[in-house]
This record gives C-alpha cells, structure tokens and sequence, in this order.
C-alpha cells in the first residue's frame, strides 16, 4: 500500500514587501505529509513556520516553489472549492477566530451552507457532541465561552465540513495547561475516528511530541532538520539548533 | 447484596426530588397571571443558555436594551424622538389648526394668546400646527437621509476597505473630493443645479453626507480584513460578496448608526439651512427651516415667529445627539469582542 502524499512543498520561499524593505520568512523549504500522518513544524517565533501554513491557505503575499496538495498544484493566492472542501485551519488565538457578533449556530450552519451540506441540524448537534461541547452552548455567542470552549468551536467549525487535512497553527498555545491537555486529546481522538491528515505548528516540543509522528525543526526560516518522534524522544539530533531546542525543553521539564 | 441497593434508591430519591420541583416549576408559574408570566418572559430572555436562533437574537437585542435605559440621558433623548414621531404621526387629530389656514386678522399673535398657544406668523397662521405638521417633513427628511447616506458609505467604505488596490485608490480619492467641499455650499450647488423642493434638498444632503461614512467603513474595515475569523471564513471557501456584507457589514454598523444618530442634527440643520435659504421646502409648507426665514423679518419686534420653529429643531437636534451618544456606549463593538 503505497501512502499517497496530501501535502507536499518543493522548495518554498516565502517573503513580505519587496526592494529593500524584502523580509525572506521562509527560505527553501521542501517536506511531505503521507496521508493519515501528523507533522509537526516546530521552531521558535518567527522562525517562518505559521507562514507555511499562511502560504498552503493562500493567505501569504507572494511565494515561490511548488505546493501541492492531494496531487493538485496551487498557485498564488487564489484556491479552487475543492481546496476548501479539502484543507481546514484551526487558528492560534480562539479570541480572535470567532465572528463576535455570530452565534455558534450561526458559524456552524454558515460553513454547512457554503459547502452545501444536507441535514444542517443533524450535523451540527453531532459535531458538538464530536468536540465534546453541551448542546446548551449553541445558540451562545463567543463571548459567552472561555478560551477552551471557543476552540472547541473552532475545531468544530473546521471539522463540519469533513475536510482530510487539518492545519493546526498552535492551537493549544493561547490555553491554559489543563485546558491545553484536553484540547490535544480532543484532536488526537478525531484524527484517529477521522483518519485525518495533521500539519501542526507549534513552538512547544512536548505538544509536537505528543501530537506528531515526525516533526520538521524551523530557525530564521529554514528548516534545519527533520526527524522522527523515536528519534526526538531519544534525543538523537544532529543539529546544534535542535539539540538546544531539545535540552531546553528536557530541563524545562524537570524544573517544572 | 441487599446493602447497596437502599443506598442506590436513596441517592436516587433526591434527583428523582429535583426532577420532579423542576418539571413543577413551570406549571406553577403559568398559574399566577401577569406578574409571574412577566418574570418567566424575562427569564426567558436572560436565559444564558438559549434555546433557538430567535431567542438568541432577541435576548441580544434585550440586553442592549436594557444598557440604553440605564442611561438617563439616552432615553432622555429616545423619548423625546418617540414624542416626534407620535406628534408627526396624530397631526391631523393634535394639531388646533389648519397648519395653511390664513387669518389676516389674528396676524403676528404673541404667543399664550386665545387659540395660538405659540403665536401667529405674519400670514395669521398659527405657529403650534406648524410645527406639529413641520415634524413630518422633519421626519421625512431625517428618515431619508438615514436610509441613503450610511448605505453609499458603507458600501463604498467596505469594498475599499476589503477588495483594496486601485478600487481602494480610486474610492478614496472620490470621497476626498466629496469631503473637501463645504457641506452646505456643495449640498447649495446641487440644489441650485436639480431645482429646489424637499426631494432634492434630500438627494443634495445624501450626495454631501456620505463621504464620513465611506471613511469610517473603510477605516473599520481595516481593522477587521485581517482578523482570523474573517481568514477562517475565508477558508471556509466564502466568497468577497458574502464575507464584506454577511461579516464585515454587521461590525460596521453599530459605528455607522452611531454616527448617523450624531450626524442626524447635522441633518436637520443642513436641511433646515437649505430651507431658510429658499432651496429646501418652499413657502407654504410648514418646514421648520423655511419658518424661521419667514420670521426673520419680524425678528426685533415679533421674536416667537423665528425662535418657535429654532427651539423645535433645537430640541430634535439635542435629542439625536443624546441618543446617539448612549447609542455609542451600547453598541462599541470593541466591548464585546473582548
């Protein structure tokens, strides 16, 4: 059984403005995600790696290389229905991501419509139950939830259209600790249900850890080395860089 | 085995007690008439869990209601409009006179005299109908500007706002041409070109007014294009169309009634400017503005004639400018959105 590729980038650049004023935020970056896989970008902040999330969405300015998803090339900033249909993103911040002024009703039925789904009230009492929220919290408006619950809503709102990637760009670093826990066994759980493709940006190794089969390791917008979970958790890495990232995330770990 | 099973029934017995209140509750509330009924409809409405789509909506719509009538002032000047509008709509049955009955003899009444409350104008029509059947064309002329304006704006600001590049350029530099003529003088140059009368006094008002609403849109706009959520429905595969009027619309507008509640005695004094200028309502309509032009000439010995009229509009004007201003502290959109 040969595992088809969902995602795979081929030499990206990404960059803002252009002349002088040119800021490269990802440079020469090539990975692919098998179906089913999870993948973790890992790095410190502005390392470039929500901007390869920014880049697949369309939602970066101007990129080069090629990104392909299910087999299909994309090309500047424009995505086809399919695209959409196909790939879903869960954003970092919850209080940002949700419409203030819409209820969840509101935002579920919205994304049912777009995508012209049958049975909305069906679908949307079952992906509440899915992401483990009461029917109470329906018809609420976000400011009427915490931080957990909005991103529960989040998630719901990516995953009611039943899409096969999930782009997840750090989904659990605006929560809590507690609440960070339930919210990545939430996802752990749907992918497994789901047989979901992860591509998962994070600056935490543990969440990576927890979440990824292979990671791919970001510094000043290059990735620097790609390695396995076994491998990580071994602490096998080649790379001065990633042998920092680990040992601070090791020593963070037995202070904390 | 026989040890649990009394425990079990016993736990048991205080939800069963619970069920048993709860499903009692309501009917013993609906028993009791009105009072009762009125809590429960209140419950109803505060209920932090609702129900349906309209529930949620109207439970909105209450607590903001409910944010207005704290402020005195605000429905200070809410009552003050609702008066307006009662007054426009009974004319016919409050007003004491034909607001165009002309009686030489009883001219220039001082007011408080028999049968002319606030006097009589030079014509011996009394001024109190006047004002009652002026509170229409008020009206007319508030509600038709309110309706076109904001609409012109808000469109022209948001696909600027949202679509960008040489659209956002092109917008722009129209509204800078709108906004750097003097309002009355350009609102003067369109009447003069269209002819006077009500409608285009009305239009010339719409052509001069929306151009502070473009701004404000676009201005908004701006700050909400690249916000995740607006990203995340994008992601949702929704079109331009639908994301600026189902997404960014309805978190421009709380702005744009706020300004337009605040721009309405502007409003008024333009139109009533126009009036007094001979290009807005002409003669024997009642307008507050061309009544106050009319009494100019009588200024220095007969002073109720201008000042009747000038107090109605000052106290429309007030009245807008305080509901406005609660308006302002209900709907901020940047105090929910946290």
């Amino acid at each position: 059984m040969s595992a088809q590729n969902e995602i795979r980038l081929e030499h990206l650049d990404v960059w803002f403005g252009s002349g002088h004023a040119r800021v490269d935020a990802v440079k020469d970056a090539s990975f692919t995600v098998p179906r089913g896989d999870s993948f973790g970008l890992v790095g410190e902040s502005g390392s470039g790696k929500s901007t390869i999330l920014r880049a697949i969405t369309g939602l970066a300015p101007s990129w080069s290389g090629n990104i392909a998803v299910q087999g299909k090339p994309l090309r500047g900033k424009a995505r086809t229905k399919e695209f959409y249909a196909a790939v879903q993103m869960v954003f970092q911040d919850p209080y940002a991501s949700l419409h203030p002024r819409q209820t969840i009703d509101h935002v579920l039925s919205e994304a049912l419509h777009l995508h012209s789904f049958d049975r909305p009230d069906e679908r949307i009492v079952q992906i509440l139950d899915d992401v483990g929220l009461a029917q109470s919290f329906r018809f609420r408006y976000p400011h009427q939830l915490s931080g957990g619950q909005r991103q529960r809503v989040a998630i719901a709102r990516a995953l009611i259209i039943e899409p096969s990637i999930l782009l997840l760009d750090e989904p659990t670093s605006a929560l809590d600790v507690s609440v960070q826990a339930e919210i990545l066994n939430l996802l752990t759980d749907l992918r497994a249900q789901r047989g979901l493709t992860f591509l998962m940006v994070s600056h935490d190794l543990a969440v990576v850890g927890h979440m990824c089969s292979r990671i791919a390791v970001m510094n000043l917008g290059a990735i620097v080395e790609m390695l396995n979970v076994a491998d990580m958790r071994a602490l096998k890495a080649d790379h001065p860089y990633t042998r920092q990232l680990l040992d601070a995330s090791v020593q963070r770990r037995r202070v904390g | 085995m026989s040890d649990p099973a009394p425990d079990t029934a016993a736990a048991a017995d205080p939800a069963a007690d619970k069920r048993s209140n709860r499903g009692g509750g309501p009917a013993s509330s609906t028993s009791p008439p009105s009072a009762m009924a009125k809590q429960s409809w209140r419950d109803w409405l505060n209920d932090d869990a609702p129900k349906s789509r309209r529930q949620a909506k109207l439970a909105a719509w209450y607590r903001a209601w409910g944010e207005l009538r704290a402020n005195p002032m605000a429905m200070f000047g809410f009552y003050i409009l609702v008066a307006l509008v009662l007054i426009a709509w009974t004319a016919p049955l409050i007003a004491p006179h034909d607001p165009f009955d002309q009686d030489l003899a009883a001219r220039l009444r001082p007011p408080g005299s028999a049968g002319y409350l606030l006097g009589s104008d030079s014509l011996g029509r009394d001024i109190l109908s006047r004002l009652i059947y002026g509170s229409r064309i008020t009206l007319y002329i508030v509600a038709l500007v309110a309706l076109l304006a904001p609409v012109v704006g808000l469109f022209v600001g948001t696909a600027a706002g949202y679509l960008g590049g040489w659209l956002d350029v092109v917008l722009m530099r129209i509204t800078d041409i709108f906004l750097a003529f003097p309002r009355l003088i350009l609102a003067l140059a369109f009447v003069s070109a269209l002819g006077a009368g009500i409608e285009n006094a009305v239009l010339a008002i719409v052509l001069t007014a929306w151009p502070p609403y473009a701004r404000i849109a676009r201005a908004e706009t701006l700050t909400i294009r690249n916000a995740d959520y607006i990203h995340a429905i994008k992601l949702q595969g929704a079109s331009a169309l639908r994301i600026i009027t189902r997404h960014i619309w309805p978190l421009c507008i709380s702005s744009l009634v706020i300004r337009v509640t605040l721009d309405m005695a502007g409003i008024i004094l333009t139109a009533a400017g126009l009036g007094f200028l001979g290009l807005g309502a002409q003669p024997p309509s009642p307008e507050w503005g061309a009544m106050i032009s009319a009494g100019r000439k009588f200024i220095l010995d007969h002073w109720w004639v201008a000042t009747m009229p000038g107090l109605a509009i000052f106290t429309v004007s007030l009245a807008f400018n305080l509901l406005g201003d609660g308006l302002r502290d209900v709907l901020d959109p940047k105090k929910n959105s946290k």
